[in-house]
């Protein structure tokens, strides 16, 4: 970030804190469930699912427990994805205010941000933001007279890629391996030490506050296509421009790669790039002017996900690209389920293989096979299945190059 | 749910000092069970001591009542816990696709030649720890590492040796 983030005071000049105090004047926790349902608003860490939805399984009324949390996922560690630490660098305040309507909403008195703990000035700028609305009131007991209570805790993970994973993340958080749970029970039912839980993702949370002060129609106009409101969309590779920026769902690809990032650098052709992280399937240059849209990037049989665009150039071997990704998920593998702990390292070793002129079609064919065994519904959580996205894609983009690999006996990018 | 520490290992355990057992005790007002604050404890224990020796987590176990066996699952199950020595910095550094499509691998051969450490090993004058990290999430700076608490970007052999510099000049 290039400036420091807000203090409370400037944030409340920018209408900072407007929502809660829309909620002291009388705005039930029904009524803002119904605006976060209207709005259309959908879950930006990377899955896509309706945050209105998700929070309406949260058991209510006299025979729901009492005690219900807020857990907001920060353990940001999507290969290419840096969206996250850019909210909670600069504009911890919106994340704190956020939180504030999704817990008042479900019934949560306790709120825990499961903050990644390489993120070091994330840690010091939410803990000041934190500080800051205690004294002024908008945490802590009765919060402006509304008689709801809320507390957040910040908690600094001890690391692992696994702990993105929603029921992961509640282990991690309870002192325990991370090793996903099975669902059902969702947390939205059984979630941390057994109570009813809602994990939202930092941007997710960070789109309640603007959705609430200025309403369902300002917040559906953001959006330039079929999904609502505004994304932060990110570059990163071989680019002009590298970085992140707010722009509408439903703007063209190459506006942002282009448009934003400057395209390639000079000398470099783009040759692919995974749209929203390492767990998404490759698209190519003639998906440009497909618009960045939920429903438009799977039509193309990819995945919006987190939003941040990683570029492959010309120049830089596609193969290795995939092989990089193999190792960063064989590593991050809990061990849990099989076809994970040992589907992973086994295509990671045919990588290396490739890499050093080793690779044969027979292994070609395992690869491919490992796509399906390693699939979704194969696997206990989501990991494995996000590795084969890169994987299957990188196979059928990338047959030349796998070839070229196996018929030089080298990478014929090396030289 | 807690079993005893067996009296074998629990002779092995250390004292564990004040300002642990007050920072510990702290984390005990967050959570609602010991279990969760078992982690929080070993992150306190490593804060101090630099790392989290057998000595450490057999303390933890028996000030939080938890079953050594347990913990040491959970210390061994998170790369941001060390159970063994580190040097006086420990270097995290990124090498996930974007810092490798920006060509991190020879800023890690540069770092490797001039420390002589390759991963998962520590200097002989225990100044640097040389670990790989997952994606930091600053790739639009990349290449980039952590060195102790601070990030540092757009990484070059020129500027690493400035880096690697500044830290030996500041613990000499």
């Amino acid at each position: 970030m290039s400036r420091p983030p807000l203090e409370i005071a400037a944030y409340e000049a920018n209408d900072g804190y407007q929502s809660v105090h829309k909620i002291a004047g009388g705005l039930s926790a029904n009524d803002v469930l119904d605006t976060i349902k209207g709005s259309g608003l959908k879950g930006r860490g990377g899955a896509g699912f309706p945050t209105g939805l998700k929070w309406s399984f949260v058991p209510q009324g006299e025979n729901s427990p009492e005690q219900k949390y807020l857990v907001v996922n920060a353990d940001e560690m999507e290969p290419g994805t840096f969206k996250d630490r850019l909210l909670m660098e600069g504009d911890p305040h919106l994340l704190l205010e956020g939180m504030i309507i999704a817990a008042y909403t479900i019934g949560a008195s306790k709120a825990y941000i499961f903050l990644r703990g390489e993120y070091t000035t994330s840690v010091r700028t939410l803990k000041n933001a934190i500080a800051e609305a205690y004294d002024k009131g908008y945490l802590g007991k009765n919060i402006l007279n509304t008689g709801f209570d809320l507390d957040i805790i910040l908690h600094t993970s001890a690391g692992r890629y696994i702990c993105g994973e929603e029921t992961a993340l509640l282990n991690a958080l309870e002192g325990k391996r991370a090793n996903p749970r099975a669902k059902p029970p969702f947390p939205q039912v059984s979630g941390l030490w057994g109570k009813p839980t809602i994990v939202n993702n930092v941007e997710t949370i960070c789109n309640l506050p603007g959705i609430l002060t200025y309403g369902i129609d300002w917040y559906k106009g953001l959006g330039q296509g079929a999904d609502a409101g505004t994304k932060l969309f990110g570059v990163s590779g071989r680019v002009k421009n590298p970085g992140c920026w707010e722009m509408p769902l439903g703007v063209s690809i190459r506006e942002l790669l282009e448009g934003k990032a400057g395209g390639m650098q000079d000398g470099l052709g783009l040759k692919a790039f995974l749209p929203g992280g390492g767990s998404t399937d490759f698209m190519l240059p003639e998906h440009l002017d497909i618009a960045l849209d939920y429903d438009e990037i799977a039509k193309v049989g990819s995945r919006l996900a987190t939003g941040t665009m990683i570029i492959l150039d010309d120049q830089t071997c596609p193969v290795g690209m995939v092989g990089n990704l193999m190792k960063f998920f064989a590593h991050e593998s809990c061990g849990f389920c099989t076809p994970c702990r040992d589907g992973l390292p086994w295509v990671d070793t045919i990588f290396r293989e490739f890499e050093e002129g080793r690779g044969s079609e027979k292994d070609l064919q395992i690869l491919r096979e490992h796509v399906d065994y390693m699939g979704p519904g194969r696997t206990f959580c989501a990991l494995a299945p996000g590795a084969t996205a890169p994987l299957g894609s990188g196979l059928k983009y990338f047959e030349d190059d796998f070839k070229a690999h196996i018929k030089q006996k080298r990478c014929p990018y090396k030289h | 749910m807690s079993t005893q520490v067996i009296a074998s290992t629990k002779n092995r355990a250390r004292q564990l000092t004040e300002e642990e057992i007050a920072e510990i005790e702290h984390e005990k007002t967050l959570y609602p069970d010991n279990q969760a604050v078992g982690l929080e404890a070993l992150k306190i224990v490593q804060k101090y001591q630099g790392w989290v020796s057998d000595e450490s987590l057999l303390a933890i176990a028996d000030y939080l009542d938890l079953s050594a066996a347990d913990l040491e699952g959970v210390a061994t199950f998170f790369n941001l816990v060390y159970r063994q020595p580190v040097g006086k910095n420990v270097i995290l550094f990124c090498n996930s696709v974007s810092c490798w499509i920006c060509r991190c691998d020879d800023i890690k051969d540069h770092i490797s030649k001039k420390l002589d450490i390759d991963f998962g090993q520590t200097t002989e004058d225990d100044e640097f720890t040389f670990i790989p990290v997952p994606c930091l999430g600053d790739c639009d700076n990349a290449p980039v590492m952590m060195v102790g608490d601070d990030l540092h970007r757009n990484l070059t052999p020129e500027k690493v040796d400035e880096i690697i510099t500044q830290y030996r000049n500041k613990s000499a």
